[in-house]
Formats: structure tokens, C-alpha cells, sequence
């Protein structure tokens, strides 16, 4: 193993194996991701795309197998022999290079909009108040939201929760960032507003990013890599400019042809 | 160190009376609740009328009654009527009081039945008494199912409350028993064990029953 | 019938007093209750079956065996054990026990309802467990709990007048004294009820007040209440939130 961060995946997945119950939705799954890169996971529903997100974000527990970010373990680790849970301290100091976007948004409707976002900058971060809310405003303005900086959450539309929710993963300042569906909730009309400011974020800055989404054509354009899942395997993986226009595995042409019509 | 803290000579002693006065605490439940389930219906019909002047004032005895203590609303009344019977004192207060609870029930089980059920019962030109009947309140009886199960359990537990005014239920015999030996651990220990070993299981009946109808 | 209201006024004094002692037991149960709750309401939900399996099994004992044998166990039997407390204390230990498994009920409940996402963004978020349930799951479980919480209070201050039977001087052993000087059962217990009922009162508009507070911080009562509104003693709670965790009495 390389021990310069340069040359580091990212991400890296060894061996995964996801279960509930006696439902196996990752097996044996290994791919990583470089610095930098933008990936989009594709694939039918139940074909384990979002489990990879959630499994990252600790919001589900391994089965087996490593995750390692920037080389160091994340969720579990072997000592000797034995495959460990990484104590929860430890797990806290690599989670604040992790952020993730929902699909339900999840703003917290007791805060308000400034209030959801300098949060965990100030609280988990250890970021002055002064600063973390100078950050905020800058990422409000980023995404469009400055004058709603002190409404509730509650008084936002869809499109605006969703574009407070990206404010709010950003100011954690994550080197990776996980977005789950981050459109599926939302009225066709404002999906495009949201995706303009992801496509800024990803012209603008080197966050990791790894995309679950519908929206092929979005992919096609912020995407260095797509990888098309299927039963919890990596069916294809390739550049964006082959995958949707000239597929080479029937799953992926059958998928395309169902999603793209 | 007492070496005869607990004696189970004792408590098998005492065993007997606290059987006995169980009974009188079934029936205290047994009764209390059938006139808490029947008041509470009329309460809760009453308190659909549209006249102000009726629900305000009724509206205000109910919430008297609910929110005033058990043990003085019994001392009240069993000294108010002194030639009606303890028991019926008893039961008749824990009924009315319990009769509060069970109109909310009934008024959310009511509330609770679809809009579009009386829609239907009006557009199938039904008169308001067969709506009633048929319609409404078969509904509204199932949603009260769980509730009256629940405050069956509670009425049990406040049985003891009884001891005030005298009955001789479950918890009675025990302090009388504990007051004629000196000892009270055996007895009141005991009646703790027995409201356990009736209320919990019937409680999870209740919560399956909840569940079932849910 | 005046002699009664002047021997009802000579005895306002006393009245203060005993008021004093309902409050005390009422307040002082309901604190011990809410701490009790806290601790087994989180404690019913935490994945380690060493303090779940314990913790419903307190749950279960306290609602199980009827208040007025825990106060008169705590009373007469546990002095044989060495612990001798006095009777305001036994009073306040009993209530807040009791109402406090219930609590635990209202609190479990509340904190399962608050929705799966909200969790979720906080571990996005990193934060420490205390800080997800301080800042973010609690504060929405809250104006949940509310009005179950405020008929457990009404409850706990119902269950309070049991202290008169263990020599405390609250509310209902000054109704008692009052019908002995005046001789006159109506008048007497009347008056006492009345208080009661006035204190009950007073403690729901305590309540539905922090409930519009928590509800406008979450952002939904945004507009004040009306007077009636605020006014009313019976928040809207449905059979099953009362009921369905048998959480009432």
C-alpha cells in the first residue's frame, strides 16, 4: 500500500459484504475511488447502489469486509485475525471528511436555515461562531438561499430544503460527498435548479463525490466514471460517454433502454 | 440483623384474606368499568350537541370530575350519602370518574371514522338514527376496543384507592392484616405481586389486541 | 352556611400551607418522574440488552403493582430494611417512580416518532450521540410529548392526595379538617375539590404555554393561540396517543 495521500484511492471498498437477514445485497464487492473523482452509481432499485452510500455515511453496519478512506479503516478493521468495529471515537475523526445529501433533505425543522448549517461546524467542528456563520452565508450565497438565511425549514420549498441541505454538507468542508437521489423528491420543475448548483460545486472545487441518481443525463455531464450495478455486483464500469451510448453488457443496454426510454 | 425479615409462614397466612378481598377488587373493576363504558358513551354524545349552553357547563363538570383525586371524590360522597351502601359508593365513583376517560375515547373513536363513511350514509339517504347505528358506530366501537382495555387495567390498579371509605378489597385486607401482626412486608409485599402477576399479563393481551386491530 | 365561609377564611393560613405541601409532592414528584423517565426511556431503546432488558423490566414492575402499594410499601415495609425516610420524601419517591414509568413510555414513544432521516442527517453531520439527542431529537420529540406529559401531571397531582393517609398535612387532609370544624360535608368538599381542580388548572396552562413554545420553535404554532385555545384544559389528543401505550393512568 502506497503511503502518499496522492496516490491513495479516496474511497476504497475491500471485499464488502452487505446482508439483511438472509438477503444479500452486497457480496464480495471491491472498487475504489481516486481522489478528485466524480462516480455515479447505476443500476435497478434493490441493486445495493444506496447501501453503498448508507454504508459510508455508518448508517448501515458491514457484514464483512473493509471500507478505508484515504487509506486508513474506517467502519471496521482486523486486529490480528479479528475483523473489529473501529470504536465510535475513531470512527468520529474520519466521518468529518465524509458528507452526504438526501433524499428527503432531513433539515432539522427546529433550527433555522443558518442555524442548520452552522451547527456541526461550530459544535462538532470547533469553528467560532463568527466563522462558521461567514461560511454559511457564503454557501447560501453559493446556492441561492441568502435571503431565506433565517426562515424556518419548514417555510422552504422542496428545491430550496434540498439546496440548504447541500449548504449545509458543504460547510463540514467534506472531502467526499455522498448525494442519495438528492432530485427523486422532488416536482420535474425544480430538479434542474438543484442540479445546476451541484454541477457548480463539482466545477468549483475537487470534492470526491459518489452520485446515486436518475437523472442520466446530469451524470453524463459531471461524471468521470459510472459504474452499473446489478445484484450487488459492478456489471460495468466505464467513462460516461460509453456507458450511455455504447453499453457491452445486456444488463446495463437492458437497464438504459427501460430508464432512458 | 433480624433474622426474620421476610416469613413466608407469613405470607402464607395471609394469603387466603388477600384472595378473598381480590374478589372484592375484580368486582370493583367489573363494575366500575361497565358504568365508566356506559356513562362515558352518553358524556360523549352529549358533548356533540351544537348548544352552548348544554356542552360548556357539561364540559366543565367532566373536566372537574377527571381532574379532582379519586380519594376525595370517594371521602365525598361516601360521606354525603351515608345511607347508600360503601360498595355501591365505591363503584359508582370510580365508574363516573373513569366514565371522563372513556367519553375521550369514544369522542376520538367517533372523530376517528372516516368523513366519507357519513358521506356515504348521506348520499344512501339514510336517516340519522340508522347512520348511527349501522354505520358509525360499529366503526367507532372497534377503534374504542384497545382503550377501554387499557383503562380497565388502570381502574385495577386504582382499586386500593377503595381502602378510604373502608371496602375491604385486596389492598384493605393486607394493611388490616399488617396492622393486627405489626408486620407489613408479607402483606402489602404480597398485593404488589398479585396487581404484577394480573395487570401485565392482561396488558400485553391489550397490546395485542391493539395490534390485531390496528 | 356563613359560618362556614368564616370558619373556611380563619383557615385560609392552613390552606396555604397544605397547598404548599400538594406542590411539593406534585413538583417534587414530577421532577424525580421526568428524571426517571429520561433515563428509562432512553434506556428501553438502546441496543444493549443489559440495559434494555432491565429497563423495561422496572418499567413493567412500576406500572404493574398500583401506586398506593408502592407508596405504603416504600412507607411501612422498607424501614425494616434500614431506610427510613419521611414522609414528604416517600411521597415524592412514590410518585415520581410511578409516573415516571409511565413517562418512560411517553418518552420512548416520542423519540421513536421523531422521523429515521433526522438521525440519519446527524450522524452525516458527526455529532456525538448527546449532541444528535440534545440539539436535534429530543427538542422534536418534545412538543410531542407534551400532552401526555400533562396528563401524567394532572395524574401525579391527582395520585398526590394519597399523601393525607401516610400524616402529611396537603390538600385533602385540610379538606378533612375543614368538614370537621364546619361540620358540613357539601361546603367542605366542595371547597377542596375546588382546589384541586384550580391547581390542575394552573399546571395544564403551564403546560399547553410550553407546548405552544416548543411548537412555534419548530415552527408550527407560528401564530399566537386565541385565549380559548389557550385556555382550553384538554389539549387534542388523540384515543391513541393517551391510550396506546396504556401510558394514561
Amino acid at each position: 500500500m502506497t503511503t502518499s495521500t496522492g496516490e491513495t484511492p479516496a474511497i476504497e471498498f475491500r471485499d464488502v459484504t452487505k446482508r439483511f437477514g438472509d438477503n444479500v445485497v452486497l457480496d464480495g464487492l471491491n472498487f475504489s475511488v481516486p481522489q478528485g473523482q466524480r462516480i455515479t452509481l447505476i443500476g435497478p432499485s434493490g441493486s445495493g447502489k444506496t447501501t453503498i452510500l448508507r454504508l459510508l455515511m455508518t448508517l448501515e453496519e458491514l457484514s464483512g469486509g473493509l471500507i478505508l478512506i484515504d487509506g486508513d479503516p474506517y467502519t471496521h478493521e482486523y486486529k490480528g485475525e479479528k475483523w473489529v468495529k473501529v470504536p465510535e471515537k475513531r470512527r468520529r475523526v474520519v466521518r468529518n471528511r465524509v458528507g452526504m445529501v438526501f433524499q428527503q433533505f432531513n433539515l432539522f425543522p427546529n433550527m433555522s436555515v443558518l442555524e442548520n448549517i452552522i451547527e456541526s461546524p461550530v459544535h462538532v467542528l470547533g469553528k467560532s461562531k463568527d466563522e462558521a456563520v461567514a461560511d454559511a452565508e457564503r454557501l447560501l450565497d453559493k446556492v441561492g438561499m441568502s435571503e431565506k438565511r433565517d426562515f424556518n425549514t419548514n417555510e422552504l420549498s422542496g428545491g430550496q430544503q434540498q439546496r440548504v441541505a447541500i449548504a449545509r454538507a458543504l460547510a463540514m468542508d467534506p472531502e467526499i460527498l455522498l448525494l442519495d437521489e438528492v432530485t427523486s423528491a422532488l416536482d420535474p420543475e425544480i430538479v434542474a435548479d438543484v442540479l445546476g448548483v451541484l454541477k457548480e460545486i463539482a466545477d468549483t472545487t475537487d470534492i470526491t463525490m459518489l452520485l446515486v441518481t436518475h437523472e442520466m443525463q446530469f451524470a453524463r455531464e459531471v461524471s468521470d466514471r459510472v459504474l452499473m450495478f446489478d445484484k450487488g455486483q459492478i456489471v460495468e464500469e466505464t467513462d460516461p460517454e460509453t456507458m450511455f451510448t455504447n453499453p457491452s453488457h445486456p444488463r446495463t443496454q437492458e437497464f438504459l433502454k427501460a430508464v432512458l426510454g | 440483623m433480624n433474622d426474620s425479615i421476610w416469613r413466608w409462614d407469613r405470607a402464607w397466612e395471609v394469603l387466603p384474606h388477600l384472595l378473598e378481598g381480590l374478589q372484592i377488587t375484580v368486582l370493583a373493576t367489573v363494575v366500575g368499568m361497565a358504568i365508566a363504558a356506559v356513562l362515558g358513551f352518553f358524556i360523549a354524545l352529549a358533548m356533540r350537541t351544537p348548544s352552548r349552553w348544554l356542552k360548556a357547563p357539561l364540559r366543565l363538570l367532566v373536566d372537574f370530575v377527571r381532574m379532582t383525586p379519586i380519594p376525595v371524590q370517594l371521602t365525598f360522597i361516601w360521606l354525603a350519602f351515608p345511607t347508600i351502601p360503601t360498595l355501591a359508593v365505591g363503584f359508582s365513583v370510580l365508574g363516573v370518574h373513569y366514565a371522563t376517560y372513556m367519553s375521550e375515547v369514544y369522542r376520538a373513536g367517533i372523530e376517528a371514522v372516516p368523513k366519507g363513511q357519513w358521506e356515504a350514509a348521506t348520499a344512501l339517504n339514510m336517516a340519522p338514527g340508522r347512520t348511527w347505528r349501522a354505520v358509525i358506530l360499529p366503526q367507532a366501537i372497534r377503534n374504542t376496543l384497545p382503550g377501554l382495555g387499557n383503562y380497565a387495567i388502570s381502574m385495577f390498579k386504582e382499586t386500593p384507592f377503595l381502602f378510604v371509605i373502608g371496602i375491604v378489597e385486596m389492598f384493605t385486607e393486607a394493611q388490616s392484616f399488617g396492622a393486627n401482626t405489626f408486620s407489613y412486608i408479607e402483606p402489602i409485599t404480597m398485593v404488589g405481586v398479585l396487581f404484577l402477576l394480573i395487570s401485565y399479563p392482561t396488558s400485553l393481551l391489550v397490546r395485542r389486541m391493539e395490534i390485531r386491530l390496528a | 352556611m356563613s359560618d362556614d365561609i368564616q370558619t373556611l377564611i380563619d383557615r385560609l393560613p392552613r390552606l396555604g400551607e397544605a397547598v404548599v405541601v400538594t406542590l411539593e409532592l406534585t413538583i417534587g414528584g414530577a421532577i424525580l418522574a421526568a428524571i426517571v423517565a429520561l433515563l428509562l426511556g432512553f434506556g428501553s431503546r438502546t441496543r444493549s440488552l443489559w440495559v434494555r432488558g432491565p429497563s423495561r423490566v422496572v418499567v413493567e414492575f412500576f406500572r404493574g403493582t398500583s401506586l398506593v402499594v408502592q407508596l405504603f410499601w416504600i412507607y411501612y415495609v422498607l424501614p425494616a430494611f434500614g431506610y427510613e425516610m419521611q414522609a414528604l420524601a416517600v411521597g415524592i419517591v412514590a410518585l415520581g417512580l410511578n409516573y415516571g414509568a409511565y413517562g418512560s413510555e411517553v418518552v420512548r414513544g416520542s423519540i421513536a416518532s421523531v422521523p429515521k432521516g433526522q438521525w440519519e442527517a446527524t450522524t452525516a453531520l458527526n455529532m456525538s450521540w448527546f449532541h444528535k439527542v440534545r440539539r436535534v431529537i429530543f427538542p422534536q420529540a418534545w412538543a410531542l410529548m407534551i400532552p401526555m406529559l400533562t396528563n401524567l401531571l394532572i395524574q401525579l397531582l391527582k395520585g398526590s392526595a394519597l399523601a393525607a393517609y401516610i400524616t402529611l398535612h396537603d390538600v385533602n387532609y385540610w379538606t378533612d379538617q375543614l368538614r370537621r370544624a364546619t361540620n358540613d360535608v357539601f361546603f367542605s368538599y366542595t371547597a377542596g375539590l375546588l382546589v384541586y381542580f384550580a391547581i390542575a388548572y394552573l399546571l395544564t396552562w403551564g403546560m399547553n404555554w410550553l407546548e405552544e413554545r416548543a411548537k412555534r420553535r419548530l415552527g408550527r404554532g407560528t401564530k399566537k393561540p386565541s385565549l380559548r385555545e389557550a385556555l382550553r384544559v384538554k389539549p387534542d389528543v388523540g384515543s391513541e396517543s393517551i391510550t396506546a401505550r396504556g401510558s394514561a393512568v
